[in-house]
């Protein structure tokens, strides 16, 4: 397969992304077995989750008050909703059916922004409940062909929302973009940890190509078995290539459910439309119509925490850089945006606090690391750098250690050595350098802008590098001036 | 001969006040069995030792004192659908093999809670489809009246415990009739409750949307008795209906005078009802207009429809309830060369016929495409015959049918013909769809001899009126000496 750029020429990507949310819940969706990832095998289970005959289900208040958290967060309309059964034979599903939502999901017509500002849209999330986990031993991990399987039913009844967008995206970096914004929406409702690694976040992608200026279209096939950004991104750019090829080859696109294999980096057919399952949808009879009150739902939309797009607004209003700067999306990402909120709050100087954050900070983060400053100490450290109490290198190293050991920034400033370089120290030197080289001066006195640098390499060798050169350049102008 | 009472109202009392033993009654019982479950074949199991160690503790706690509760000492056999913790619940299928409940159905910790021993697990046809007790995996009940005929289904074998005195009252479940068909058969009184009106809990589902349990009982007054300990809101079952209960025993006594009977037209002189039948429906409706009643016939033109309609959702339903029999956690598993030749030879073995045709139907009725044709349109007609009930009870207090079109019939008779056996259900599954409550009373024999029974039904909730007119027609039977 040639370059992806070079084959995707005059054709346009759609894609559709169907997110499996795993919601954080202390019980599971029917019972009151725990809701908890990793627990030994087959534990966390009892007659109602493991299907056994004449067990019914009773709904987890909540779950559903996560769903509605979660409707919310995606401006979707919050409805009266039921229950249907959607029935397959697979032995990961205790009742060989499982209890989700058809017709009539919860939540229905919201959308979703992008950091960019694109708008997609969320066709509906709604509930239902997790299967178990097999693992099929021998056989290529394939149900038909292994050996044995084993089945762990902890996760069969864990609460999850299905969130299904919009065929809205237009790029593999979209998709991406869609998850990781959905994903910290997500998070900031409380209604799940978002953790892709322990599949608290399962995504199929829905994608087909189409002729550049097309309104209609192209058919469509749907990803499985991404598990992370990367993936995704992956088989987004692989499987539009493939289609475009077909198409370009005269040959049409097979509507079909594929399966993204990570190792060989291409997707492979799992089922034709043909082949797909009848699931025979029916009213779940076993559970009555969910019909959350005006106030249940008002008081949960009026609980909501701050989501990212907000999050977003305030800093760039805060800070005067543009909502779709990487920087801004950066800080609320990594959850630093409260940092230079403080920052506000103490009159500081929020832009360079977004500059340290989003430069700095963020670069320390990138490994997954947690940091330990607190507000208060983060403050104190822009208003140092930013009065030329600290020059901007040493501010950054102090910065440094602030993420790995917190602490108070005078103290570790001084602990340093940079406590002697406050401004009276500084101007010493200055006039020390001027004393030095009096034939520059007089040049420089003259007018000769040139000679600044000259100066300030002086000035910055005879503090060792410690010098707020900002400071060192005011103090120069005014000696000239005098 | 008998030194005990047959009645739990008569046992508890007694056992309560200390003048009867449980363990006496529940060995004039146990002798009962002894001597004819042979030939009856009520039960798949009897739980002797363990009822045994019930009745003396219950003895033990009168003599300690203490008060087991409303059903003291009350030997109670249970239909083999209800979950029992670590007594193994068959739903008479071979499919379930093996299988021993980790639980008790919320049912079943009510009576024991209330002070009943629990003596075994009746037969049943196969999950609870069919109308005679035949399409059991371990063979037939027999009718105690006459060992030639069914004793009606499915609880053939909980209608045949109680009429044959091996238990003093049994629940069954009731999905179309299934309580109240063999109840008529057995010359007993069956009970289907409002939906809602006791807990599925534990109840091995065939068609959740219909399913209820209900007491069998020799009197009216001993299944109010049962209903009103079963009864009530139980947080483990969404169904389940809050409010306080069945209070099915409230207006026992009060007679008939004033109340308005509706007789059903469509059922009263339906074409495949027997003449007999018909006659004692009528007798009953005469009566219970001498004792006061203001008696008249009305229509409820969709109940013709309801037949239909319940063969698409009740197999529509089971088919998916029982898709969980599939060989992977629990009860019989046929080995195959892959997963799915192991469902396949599983569900082939263990299902039988009567429940493998079922399940076809059902999952035909909900196909893509063919579900609005189908299973939307029978959801339709429910609403319909819910409509015309609310429609008939602007004027009657409560509505009489037959419950069954004719007496218990001879074995073997229906079996090769499923349309003539679901139409034995055509009085009683009205009632199932409309989620109402409706009880057959014993009320009189027919031309054969065997016992006749007429079906009370009433608007959700109507338990205590309901109860209230039965247990006049129970009256009124006695005094007739039984009909002819």
């Amino acid at each position: 397969m040639s370059s992806v750029v070079n084959t995707l020429a005059g054709w346009e990507i759609v894609i559709g992304l169907e997110v499996h949310c795993e919601l954080g819940t202390v019980t599971k969706l029917f019972c009151g077995c725990r809701n908890a990832f990793g627990d030994e095998p087959n534990t966390n289970v009892c007659p109602v989750c493991l299907g056994l005959p004449g067990s019914l289900p009773v709904l987890n208040k909540q779950s559903v008050e996560y769903a509605i958290r979660i409707g919310t967060a995606l401006h979707c309309r919050v409805q009266p909703s039921i229950f249907h059964r959607k029935n397959y034979f697979y032995p990961d599903m205790p009742k060989d059916f499982q209890i989700s939502q058809y017709d009539i999901p919860i939540n229905t017509d919201g959308w979703l922004e992008l950091p960019s500002g694109k708008r997609v849209g969320i066709v509906r999330a709604h509930m239902e409940e997790d299967t178990g986990k097999t693992t099929h031993i021998g056989g290529g991990g394939r149900i038909h062909q292994a050996g044995y399987s084993l089945v762990d039913y902890n996760r069969a009844g864990v609460p999850l929302v299905e969130i299904v967008s919009a065929p809205d995206m237009r790029s593999a970096e979209e998709a991406r973009d869609y998850v990781e914004e959905l994903r910290a929406i997500l998070v900031a409702t409380g209604a799940s940890d978002g953790k892709m690694e322990e599949g608290s976040l399962r995504v199929d992608c829905n994608v087909s190509v189409r002729a550049e200026g097309s309104t209609e279209y192209g058919t469509r096939c749907e990803i499985k078995n991404m598990n992370s950004l990367r993936s995704l991104g992956r088989a987004v750019s692989y499987e539009a290539a493939r289609q475009v090829e077909l198409l370009n080859a005269g040959d049409r696109v097979a509507q079909e459910t594929r399966h993204w294999d990570e190792a060989d980096g291409r997707t492979h057919s799992m089922r034709s439309k043909e082949e797909a399952f009848d699931y025979r949808y029916f009213p779940e009879p076993d559970l009555v119509a969910l019909a959350p009150s005006e106030e249940w739902v008002q008081a949960v939309r009026d609980g909501l925490a701050m989501l990212p797009a907000e999050r977003r607004g305030r800093v760039a209003e805060a800070t005067g850089v543009p909502v779709s700067a990487e920087a801004v999306s950066t800080v609320v990402r990594l959850e630093l945006d409260g940092l230079i909120m403080a920052t506000v709050a103490a009159k500081a100087d929020a832009g360079l606090a977004l500059r340290r954050l989003a430069n700095e900070v963020a670069g320390e983060l990138a490994d997954g690391t947690t940091h330990h400053i607190d507000p208060d100490g983060f403050v104190r450290l822009v208003r140092m750098e930013q009065d030329g109490a600290l020059t901007s290198a040493q501010a950054r190293t102090v910065l440094k250690v602030l993420v790995v050991e917190g602490g108070d920034p005078t103290a570790i400033a001084a602990g340093l050595g940079y406590e002697a370089m406050a401004a009276g120290a500084l101007a010493e030197v200055v006039d020390q350098v001027m004393a030095a080289n009096p034939g520059e001066w007089a040049r420089y006195a003259a007018g000769d802008d040139k000679l600044t640098g000259f100066f300030i390499g002086k000035i910055k060798a005879a503090t060792g590098g410690n010098a707020d050169l900002r400071a060192a350049t005011e103090l120069l102008r005014q000696r000239r001036a005098t | 001969m008998r030194t005990t009472p047959r009645s739990a109202l008569a046992i508890a009392a007694g056992v309560r006040g200390g003048e009867l033993s449980a363990v006496a009654v529940l060995e004039e019982h146990l002798a009962s069995i002894a001597a004819r479950e042979a030939d009856v074949h009520a039960f798949n199991l009897v739980m002797e030792a363990e009822a045994r160690q019930r009745a003396a503790a219950i003895d033990e706690m009168v003599a300690g004192g203490h008060d087991p509760g409303p059903l003291a000492g009350v030997p109670v056999a249970l239909k083999d659908l209800l979950c029992t913790r670590g007594i193994p619940t068959t739903c008479s299928s071979r499919i379930l093999e093996g299988w021993v409940p980790p639980y008790n159905a919320t049912s079943v910790t009510r009576l024991h809670a209330a002070g009943a021993v629990a003596v075994g697990k009746t037969n049943m046809d196969e999950f609870a489809m069919g109308s005679s007790t035949e399409h059991s995996a371990f063979g037939p009940t027999r009718n105690p009246h006459d060992l030639t005929r069914v004793p009606g289904g499915s609880s053939g074998g909980s209608a045949a415990a109680v009429a044959a005195g091996f238990a003093s009252v049994s629940l069954g479940s009731d999905t179309g009739g299934s309580i109240r068909q063999p109840a008529a058969l057995c010359g007993v009184v069956g009970v289907k409750p409002t939906y809602g009106m006791v807990s599925r809990y534990g109840l091995v589902a065939f068609a959740s949307s219909l399913d209820q349990i209900g007491p069998f009982a020799v009197d009216v007054a001993d299944a109010a008795l049962v209903l009103d300990v079963i009864g009530g809101h139980d947080e483990m079952d969404s169904t389940s209906l809050p409010g306080a209960g069945p209070q099915a025993a409230r207006n026992l006594g009060r007679g008939a005078e004033g109340l308005r009977v509706g007789l059903i037209a469509e059922l009263a002189g339906a074409e495949g009802i027997a003449a007999d039948v018909a006659a004692r429906v009528r007798e009953a409706a005469d009566a219970l207009a001498g004792a006061g009643a203001k008696v008249e016939e009305v229509s409820v033109p969709s109940v013709r429809y309801g037949l239909s309609a319940y063969y698409m959702i009740a197999p529509a339903e089971a088919s998916s309830n029982l898709a969980r029999f599939d060989g992977v956690r629990y009860g019989l598993r046929v080995p195959g060369n892959d997963i799915t030749e192991m469902y396949i030879a599983t569900r082939s073995a263990g299902f039988g016929a009567e429940v493998k045709r079922r399940i076809m139907l059902g999952t035909y009725a909900l196909s893509a495409g063919y579900y609005d044709a189908y299973y939307g349109k029978a959801q339709k007609v429910r609403t319909l015959i819910i409509r015309d009930f609310e429609e008939a009870y602007r004027s009657f207090d409560v509505l009489l049918s037959p419950t069954s079109p004719t007496t218990a019939f001879a074995l073997g008779a229906k079996t090769s013909d499923p349309l003539t056996m679901y139409l034995n259900d055509v009085c009683t599954i009205p009632s199932n769809l409309a989620g109402h409550p409706a009880m057959s009373v014993p009320f009189g024999q027919g031309g054969d001899g065997l016992p006749i029974g007429v079906q009370v039904l009433a608007p959700a909730l109507g338990e205590p009126l309901m109860f209230q007119v039965a247990e006049v027609l129970e009256s009124l039977a006695r005094s007739l000496g039984g009909g002819k």
